[in-house]
């Protein structure tokens, strides 16, 4: 009893100041660490929103697609009743576009005129006459699918400003460069805003001076410091100090180039009233006047020069409220399409020419080089066929598999081996399976490159692990009980697993096939090793056809320079969210359905 | 051809399971059978396959080389020795052979063409001859077997479980087709360019060797530079989804309401499942640019294929991945260990912080193991967020590259024929597949181990 | 030390503990819900400072859940329920302004199943003062530990090896261990659940004259399912059954003359 005697440990008064702080201080911790916890999850959450919002809202404008509903003359001249398949339907199109907007001489002009319309629509002015030849001759409305320049346009639209004009206006002519002299300083608030965006550029550019001289002096001390060792230095110091030089020198001219027309800007703000000149880098100004449109290039207060858009129906005078100054606010630098075509797109809404309909084409049509037309038809068709042949390959084979290492597998090296190399195989990068089929299939097997029926196989090799796993679980969730009662009874071991075991372990099965489905739906580099890359415009028709599949052609179109492929791809990833939410989903149903409680 | 082949083993099959049926039926009035007669049925059916598949199986591919040798022989027999020209050769045949050739074909080509087809209809029906032959002799085999007593059943269990063991052995040829896909051309590629300047080489452009002959003089196959860029976006990954996954998991497994984990869990699950080719659009189109415009506007030099938009969306990727792994190491603590230390008075982040993390250590490790393997194979959202060219740096806002993105690019396309950068590829993927195996092997086993302890 | 293996003589006779003094634990109608099930019926119960109290019964009888009450562990579980009124020397433990940490350091346990932390041994004791910020130097924290260690009886065994895992001792010697991390925080009550279920006679033998000397200190409430144990160590013995504390009493007594018949039952064997 004498190590009771070193009692020593004193109770903790609880009560006391400083056990009190102690505790406080703990539970501070405690609520810190939790926060932590929270911010983890709060974070994955609000990247899982954005990227999924992000993806939304740049794919939503893919769903709608814009049309011109235009009278389309189809004259024999383009087309040859004999001969309706030969005939120029581009023509019949370009006839259409300049029978609209008569004054549009140049060629450039004409092209930019031909450009607002796809390449598509004389396709389906010929589908129109094909199926109905009797139309060659007649006039008659076709919607006329626009080009993804103009369609952008309509969905983003560049915003206008339009206001009445509080002076009488006088117009020197009607076409060609005309000036607009008003009674009042009916230009001024266009001015003021002009000019503001001319000082906004001035502190842009003694900015950026600024920073090519910071840029300068930090390279100022590596100088110096080289300069000091020059005696030593190495051959490839000497060259450093030569690129270091040479980078001074054109930083400082940069930052010189930029301080002086920050000066030049900043004076022409300076002069409140002088005349100024508009440029592509400003909003531009258009006049509205007389029916017709004139693009203001200089202007003051009261009086602004500009050309011709769309001709003046007279010379004469404009009452005061009678003609208007619009501002397209967007510059057209940052536009796709300049003022000359907004004002054609803007007449044609005016008119009630343009129509916007769901774009069904998306999922009728195959790929395209052009936005408007590019469809993923070919690409789902392409998935379509490739996880055929992984589901008729990998179900039958997992299932067996799993049933072999689940119920009949010895308890020996062989089993042993072929149990890791499964959970092995389920981590091996994706894009060593494209590997292996690269070099197993196209190479050494001579299979057709980029086909659904190698894809098919590569992805159920990568996904056969996943599907004998998930087999696997299913059959042990099965009680034993189960199959010694079969084997109670007389049945052979493979009558007892075959009758009893496997069908209650069906629908986990299933749930684990969906899921490896979904994951070979997604999986996109072993098919890029492939060969099923290739741009392929026709729908594929059969498992050995050149195809491509939907991750594929994500990927495929986020390469392209086009900004309407951008939401080309993110509708097309919003096609393939649905289907994996969809897939995932009933295998979730699946779960929640048949699982059952022993 | 391999259709009607297909087709008569199918009416073979059926036929002979029929008459082993009922030959079986008609035996059970007399005596007691010992399988019942489906099993009788099946094993003639078994007996027609087995002879029958074989044949097509050997017979076919025997037949293919021979008619193939046979062709190019006609035309020219030095083409045999050069892959690219036989390649071509073999092609024009077969068009024209098969009616598809466009243009004038020579008299060598024709005479090729000729050989190949008679000889091709002459094996083809030999096959099919011998198809019948030897499923008529199985079925008849099949046949004489078949008695009252027979045990048709075990004979059938037999055969299914050979099958079922063929299927599980899929998973092992799987890893051996792997091995020898990659290890080949790996062996080839080590016969131009040394193995040592391979791994250590400073250098990567594999553009550079375009001429064969300048394959290994030209010193552009250094993967030192793939390494550190693999590095640096698999540790900016690690640095955001190790923290991240780890955190949520804790708690997840330790604070969360039922309802909460209702909510959180499905959020882990869809993010898991999103599809990596989705994640590499955000980061390209949208994540680099704001990376970009950012660190412009505080005077930063940011490429516009940065590591860091790279690594941050893999990162993103891996959250799931680590936390379902550290969930389940870190429910797989007794809860025992959790009682003692609360029933000591300590708060849940004590018992975390001092029992459950330290419990739980090598099994987090191993997560964190399979996590930087998972990254370390990630194809796509590095194809598309990162660099092309191998700079050799450690700095975030600079463009890198890593090994999947140069398999990628060199193997996509056209590729030239057993040139050096084409099996460059495969030694690349070499390394890829031998490192991602040997963390996993370790991991896993640290895993085991941990579950061990535990169990 | 043969006293034992049979009923304490020495503290049966005089005045029974906690009958004439204020008993240290008291339980007024206390029922325990575990969602729908309703597992600890009223129960009242006093329990009485310095000595050894067991608590029998058939498992499932609710013994270890009302154990679970007394430190609060049943927070631990979400789905579970407890009213009625618990007090150590006056003080509702139940009360929302009381903080279940501190409740903790002054109520220990030990668990039925030996569970070290997977730590050094020194580590495991160290680990209570650390937390709860007893020692402010390493000199003192040392001396807690070892202090610990000798009143666990487990020092002399241990002391060559304190920065060895605690995991790698001995089923018995991992118990004393758990008792060690469980006193060096001096806690006024100890619970034991089953401290011996998992352990040989031997350690088994052991723990009962650790308990034995613990007693002067420490107020100690023991869950068993052994009877002999009971009547072995235990100064007052409460008896559960199916929810309810059917009876409790001297220990002696309880052995000797029950009042119910389960209990009776009980002791004789009848079900159990």
């Amino acid at each position: 009893m004498t190590e009771m005697a070193l009692s020593t440990a004193r109770r903790i008064d609880f009560a006391s100041d400083e056990a009190q702080a102690h505790v406080r201080a703990r539970y501070r911790a405690e609520a810190r660490f939790k926060m932590y916890g929270l911010v983890a999850i709060g974070l994955t959450a609000l990247f899982l929103v954005i990227v999924l919002t992000d993806i939304v809202i740049k794919g939503l404008p893919t769903f709608t697609q814009h049309s011109a509903l235009l009278d389309v003359t189809i004259s024999n001249a383009d087309v040859d009743a004999k001969s309706p398949l030969d005939g120029d339907y581009q023509a019949v199109v370009r006839n259409t576009l300049r029978a609209r907007f008569p004054n549009v001489e140049s060629r450039t002009e004409r092209r930019a005129l031909d450009g607002i319309v796809s390449s598509g629509a004389a396709d389906r002015v010929r589908d129109m006459v094909m199926s109905d030849p009797s139309l060659i001759g007649k006039t008659v409305p076709v919607k006329l699918l626009l080009s993804d320049d103009a369609d952008l346009y309509y969905k983003d639209g560049t915003r206008i400003e339009q206001s009445p004009a509080k002076g009488a206006a006088t117009v020197s002519g009607v076409t060609g460069d005309v000036t607009i002299q008003s009674s009042v300083a009916d230009f001024a608030g266009r001015l003021k805003v002009v000019k503001s965006g001319l000082f906004a550029r001035a502190q842009n550019l003694r900015t950026e001076a600024e920073r090519q001289r910071n840029f300068a002096r930090a390279l100022e001390a590596r100088k110096a410091e080289i300069e000091r060792t020059l005696a030593t230095a190495t051959p490839a110091v000497r060259q450093e100090l030569a690129t270091i030089t040479a980078d001074m020198e054109s930083m400082t001219q940069r930052a010189d180039d930029a301080t002086k027309r920050a000066g030049e800007l900043q004076a022409r703000f300076d002069a409140a009233a002088s005349e100024e000149t508009l440029d592509e880098t400003v909003p531009s100004v258009l006049v509205r006047i007389n029916g017709g449109l004139v693009k203001v290039t200089t202007m003051t207060d009261t009086q602004a020069s500009g050309t011709v858009i769309l001709p003046l129906t007279s010379a004469g005078s404009a009452p005061a409220g009678g003609w208007q100054v619009v501002t397209y606010v967007v510059p057209e630098a940052n536009r796709r399409v300049n003022d000359r075509e907004v004002s054609w797109l803007e007449a044609l809404r005016a008119q009630g020419a343009i129509t916007s309909d769901f774009n069904w084409a998306f999922f009728t049509s195959g790929d395209s080089r052009e936005p408007e037309l590019a469809g993923i038809r070919g690409a789902l068709v392409g998935s379509a066929l490739t996880l055929f042949v992984t589901l008729i390959l990998c179900l039958p084979i997992g299932v067996a598999a799993a049933i072999y290492l689940e119920e009949f597998a010895p308890k020996n090296w062989l089993t042993e081996i072929i149990e890791v190399n499964i959970n092995n195989l389920a981590a091996v990068p994706s894009i060593v399976f494209g590997l292996l089929g690269l070099a197993m299939f196209l190479n050494f097997f001579d299979l057709p490159r980029s086909a659904p029926l190698v894809g098919g196989l590569v992805l159920a090799l990568l996904v056969l692990p996943t599907i004998i796993i998930a087999s696997r679980a299913a059959l042990r969730a099965v009680p034993p009980s189960i199959k010694e009662a079969a084997l109670g009874v007389g049945a052979s071991q493979q009558q007892a697993v075959f009758h009893h075991v496997l069908p209650p372990a069906m629908p986990g099965i299933m749930t684990g096939t969906i899921i490896g489905m979904a994951h070979a739906l997604g999986e996109t580099a072993p098919l890029l090793m492939i060969g099923m890359v290739a741009f392929i415009v026709e729908v594929p028709t059969g498992i050995t056809d050149a195809a491509t599949a939907l991750p594929v052609q994500i990927y495929l179109w986020s390469d392209l320079p086009e900004i309407a492929f951008q939401a080309k791809t993110a509708a097309a990833i919003m096609v393939l969210l649905v289907f994996l939410f969809v897939m995932n989903g009933s295998a979730i149903y699946l779960r929640r359905q048949f699982e059952r409680r022993w | 051809m391999v259709y009607l082949y297909l087709a008569g083993l199918f009416v073979l099959v059926a036929v002979g399971y029929l008459f082993g049926r009922a030959r079986a039926k008609a035996a059970a009035d007399t005596e007691a059978l010992h399988s019942r007669p489906p099993y009788h049925g099946a094993f003639v059916g078994l007996s027609i396959i087995a002879p029958m598949l074989l044949l097509l199986v050997i017979g076919l591919p025997i037949a293919d080389r021979m008619i193939v040798n046979q062709a190019l022989q006609t035309f020219d027999p030095t083409v045999m020795s050069d892959d690219l020209r036989r390649g071509v050769a073999l092609r024009d045949i077969t068009a024209l052979a098969t009616g598809k050739y466009t243009g004038e074909p020579t008299l060598a080509l024709r005479q090729a063409a000729d050989t190949y087809a008679s000889l091709r209809a002459w094996t083809y029906n030999l096959i099919l001859a011998g198809g019948l032959v030897v499923g008529l002799l199985g079925a008849a085999f099949g046949f004489r077997s078949l008695s009252a007593s027979f045990r048709a059943r075990n004979h059938v269990e037999r055969a299914v479980k050979i099958l079922l063991l063929a299927a599980a052995s899929v998973a092992v040829l799987t890893t051996i087709g792997i091995v020898f896909s990659v290890l080949f051309e790996t062996v080839r590629f080590f016969e131009r360019v040394s193995p040592f300047e391979f791994l250590f080489g400073l250098q990567w452009s594999p553009q550079t060797a375009i001429r064969a002959d300048q394959a290994g003089s030209s010193g552009a196959f250094g993967i030192v530079p793939l390494v550190t860029g693999t590095l640096l976006i698999t540790g900016i990954a690690i640095l955001i989804a190790g923290p991240i996954g780890l955190f949520a998991a804790i708690y997840m497994a330790e604070y969360a309401t039922p309802r909460f984990r209702a909510f959180a869990k499905p959020i882990l699950e869809i993010l898991a499942g999103i599809p990596t080719v989705v994640l590499g659009f955000f980061a390209a189109l949208t994540l680099a640019p704001i990376i970009r415009e950012t660190g412009e506007s505080m005077g930063l030099n940011v490429a516009s294929e940065s590591a860091l938009a790279a690594g941050i969306v893999m990162g993103m990727m891996i959250i799931p991945f680590v936390s379902s792994l550290s969930d389940d190491v870190i429910n797989a603590v007794p809860q025992s260990l959790r009682d003692g230390s609360y029933a000591m008075g300590a708060t849940r982040s004590e018992t975390v912080k001092k029992v459950i993390l330290p419990a739980a250590f090598s099994g987090i490790v191993s997560a964190m193991m399979l996590a930087i393997s998972r990254a370390v194979g990630e194809t796509m959202i590095v194809v598309m967020a990162a660099g092309l060219a191998g700079n050799l740096t450690f700095n975030p806002l600079a463009a890198v590259t890593t090994f999947t993105v140069q398999i990628k690019t060199i193997l996509v396309g056209d590729q030239e024929f057993d040139s050096a950068k084409t099996l460059a590829a495969f030694a690349l993927g070499f390394v890829l597949f031998f490192f991602t195996l040997t963390l996993n092997i370790i991991a896993m086993q640290i895993v085991k181990r941990y579950r061990e302890q535990y169990d | 030390m043969n006293s034992m293996v049979q009923v304490k003589q020495s503290d049966a006779e005089g005045a029974a503990p906690g009958l004439g003094v204020k008993p240290k634990v008291i339980a007024r109608d206390v029922n325990v819900f575990y969602g729908d099930k309703h597992a600890l019926k009223g129960v009242n119960l006093d329990v009485p400072a310095r000595a050894v109290t067991a608590l029998i019964g058939p498992s499932g009888c609710g013994k270890s859940t009302f154990l679970r009450c007394i430190n609060r562990m049943n927070d631990t579980i979400p789905i579970c329920r407890v009213t009625g009124k618990i007090e150590i020397d006056e003080r509702d433990i139940y009360d929302p302004t009381l903080d279940v940490v501190q409740l903790r350091a002054r109520v220990g346990m030990v668990f039925q199943k030996p569970n070290p932390f997977p730590k050094s041994i020194y580590e495991n004791v160290a680990y209570g003062p650390r937390i709860h910020g007893f020692a402010k130097t390493k000199a003192e924290l040392d001396e807690i530990v070892a202090g610990s260690l000798r009143k666990a009886g487990l020092f002399e065994e241990v002391k060559d090896r304190l920065q060895e895992s605690g995991t790698g001792l001995s089923g018995g010697q991992q118990q004393r261990l758990c008792i060690a991390r469980a006193i060096a925080v001096n806690p006024e009550v100890i619970l034991m659940d089953e401290p011996c279920s998992a352990l040989d006679p031997i350690a088994t033998a052991k723990i009962e004259e650790l308990m034995d000397e613990l007693r002067e200190n420490f107020t100690i409430i023991i869950v068993t399912h052994s009877m002999q144990q009971a009547a072995r160590v235990s100064e007052r013995t409460a008896f559960f059954h199916l929810g309810y504390l059917v009876e409790e009493g001297r220990t002696e007594e309880m052995f000797t003359k029950p009042k119910d018949q389960r209990t009776q039952d009980y002791i004789t064997g009848r079900f159990g």
